[in-house]
């Protein structure tokens, strides 16, 4: 099931952006600025992609989603939140004493969640276990998995990346968050993935590099007839961290950081008046 | 032990069509039957472990009943971060096989030793551990893992082991529960694994003078404490014998059992010290530089239990 607010993209994930904001705020904090940085890829996937139905989230013809990158998990939560899987409560106990949502995603924790991550170079192999177990069934089912740039440091997201092109998982997507900074530093700083897309097809991936903070990019890279039969999709969406909140946006610091009330004020009115325009 | 296993495999796969197999490049010549009766469920996904348990908890979160076989250190030490969180974290029922439990790789040295895997293993909340002492066994921990709802390590020797428990013995086995091998008086030995044989060589030559009760333990979790506990109570002597080290291990396990109870009990622990075993030389040489072969074992019990005595 497609839900109907294909035009809308740009208008939720503003509203997003706010809703993880209003979190972080008020709760022990998250992981902001890569929350912003893949905010525009999960509503684009959950919005305008992903076969889904909110009201039957073990649907045995849906497709999965699998967001590697678990640390951004408050940006999948508010998405879930507003496709309908939970309501306000989960998220407004986000991280509290005795709540159900914490600072990384566990399997089944809350409707939606398809698997345990937070650790990363975990969430490709899994996807890919998925996506094989449908191609060894027949099924038609759609695998797509989100991961960070810095997350391509792993070894074992090489090992699932050999693994999806040998067994031609062309049932596989991987969106590849590339904002373009770790935790500590700039990836190309660190252990440079680049030029990412020509490794990835190197390792036998159809690939297409675009904006991925612009939906209908993403929407255009996406769709399998676009890709090679037979080849595992990868798209490379070259991201800013902390998009959408200007003291944010190519900032390390706002990595994983609580915000200042001055700051929260500043944050809320740009990402209002954005929403607002 | 490896033809044990791979016999039952092939009678459990008969019997459900959701059974696969993953191997990470390793048991030459072992599967050939099983692949040859089911080229489409068995999986040779190369020399990736870390990719494997991920896969194995893909296929598994997609209805499938993956078990997995490699070497010991490459399946639990390699990908030991994969097994704790999409295996244990998210309870999956995929069933991890290790060969070469021990010393069993002799030759081919420390990097193929696995002498830690049980302490590893046992610390994961959800994970079963089983240690089948003998090819019997085998086949037993295999069916029972099937119908554990969460993850299994089944710890393997490396094959051509013999059988040690009788029929009778196999025949009144319950799943997790110890397995009463002999009553005795003066000291209760504990084993599990193929290393069970020298514990019951031990008893032998220590019948002329003491009276050596022997129990195997083929599930080290869950682990049968109350009849363990029922079995310690009778003692002052207990001795441990295990093909890992004397850290984490059975003798560990046995050792948080007595500490907690209000039993005055005395412990050897018999293993692998902690140390890298770099001695060159087959299994039988290794566990004598050890003090575990069975004339060791039975000679380090005996003083222990003379200095008692006087």
């Amino acid at each position: 099931m497609k839900l109907p607010e294909l035009n809308n993209l740009e208008d939720i994930s503003k509203e997003i952006r706010l809703r993880v904001l209003d979190i972080v705020y008020r709760t022990p904090g998250g992981h902001i600025g890569g929350c912003y940085s893949v905010t525009d890829i999960l509503v684009t996937l959950y919005y305008g992609v992903l076969n889904h139905n909110p009201k039957n989230p073990k649907w045995t013809d849906r497709d999965y989603l699998i967001l590697s990158k678990g640390h951004c998990c408050l940006a999948l939560y508010s998405i879930l939140e507003r496709c309908g899987y939970f309501d306000k409560t989960f998220l407004e106990q986000y991280s509290c004493d005795g709540g159900i949502l914490g600072g990384h995603p566990k399997k089944d924790d809350a409707p939606g969640i398809e698997a345990t991550t937070g650790s990363l170079g975990h969430g490709l192999s899994i996807g890919a276990g998925i996506a094989w177990a449908h191609k060894l069934k027949n099924k038609s089912n759609r695998v797509f998995v989100v991961l960070s740039d810095g997350e391509m440091n792993e070894g074992s997201s090489w090992e699932a990346m050999m693994f999806a092109s040998q067994k031609k998982l062309d049932n596989l997507t991987i969106v590849i968050d590339n904002n373009k900074l770790e935790s500590l530093d700039l990836t190309d700083n660190i252990l440079s993935n680049e030029p990412l897309d020509e490794r990835l097809e190197a390792f036998g991936w159809s690939v297409k590099r675009v904006n991925g903070n612009k939906h209908s990019e993403i929407l255009g890279a996406i769709l399998p007839e676009l890709h090679q039969p037979g080849k595992p999709i990868a798209i490379v969406a070259d991201t800013i961290k902390g998009k959408g909140v200007s003291f944010m946006e190519g900032n390390t610091k706002w990595h994983y950081r609580k915000l200042k009330p001055n700051e929260y004020e500043i944050a809320l009115e740009e990402l209002t008046s954005a929403r607002n325009a | 032990m490896r033809n044990s296993f791979n016999n039952v495999l092939i009678e459990s796969a008969r019997k459900d069509d959701s059974i696969v197999l993953l191997v990470g490049d390793i048991g030459f010549g072992v599967f050939d039957s099983f692949r040859k009766e089911f080229p489409n469920r068995f999986f040779n996904v190369g020399v990736a472990e870390s990719n494997m348990i991920g896969l194995a908890a893909g296929l598994s979160m997609s209805g499938f009943k993956p078990v997995v076989y490699t070497i010991i250190p490459f399946l639990v030490m390699r990908a030991f971060e994969q097994i704790r969180v999409d295996l244990c974290i998210q309870n999956l029922p995929v069933i991890l096989v290790g060969v070469g439990g021990g010393l069993v790789y002799d030759t081919l040295g420390p990097t193929h030793h696995a002498i830690e895997d049980l302490s590893i293993m046992r610390s994961l909340p959800n994970m079963h551990v089983l240690t089948p002492c003998d090819p019997q066994e085998v086949m037993l921990s295999l069916k029972d893992s099937f119908s554990h709802q969460g993850p299994t390590y089944i710890r393997l020797g490396r094959g051509g082991e013999e059988n040690l428990l009788t029929k009778d013995s196999i025949k009144n086995r319950k799943p997790s529960k110890l397995n009463l091998i002999r009553n005795g008086e003066d000291v209760l030995f504990i084993s599990c694994g193929s290393i069970l044989k020298e514990a019951i060589l031990a008893t032998d030559i220590l019948s002329t003078d003491f009276k050596c009760g022997l129990i195997n333990i083929h599930s080290l979790k869950p682990l049968d404490i109350d009849s363990i506990l029922g079995q310690i109570g009778s003692y002052k002597f207990v001795v441990t014998v295990e093909e890992h080290s004397v850290i984490g291990g059975l003798g560990s396990a046995i050792a948080e059992i007595i500490a907690q109870s209000s039993f005055n009990v005395q412990q050897l622990m018999i293993g692998v010290p902690d140390t890298i075993s770099t001695q060159i030389g087959k299994r039988d040489y290794l566990l004598k530089q050890h003090g575990m072969d069975a004339s060791s074992i039975a000679k380090r019990v005996k003083s222990l239990l003379l200095i008692e005595k006087s």
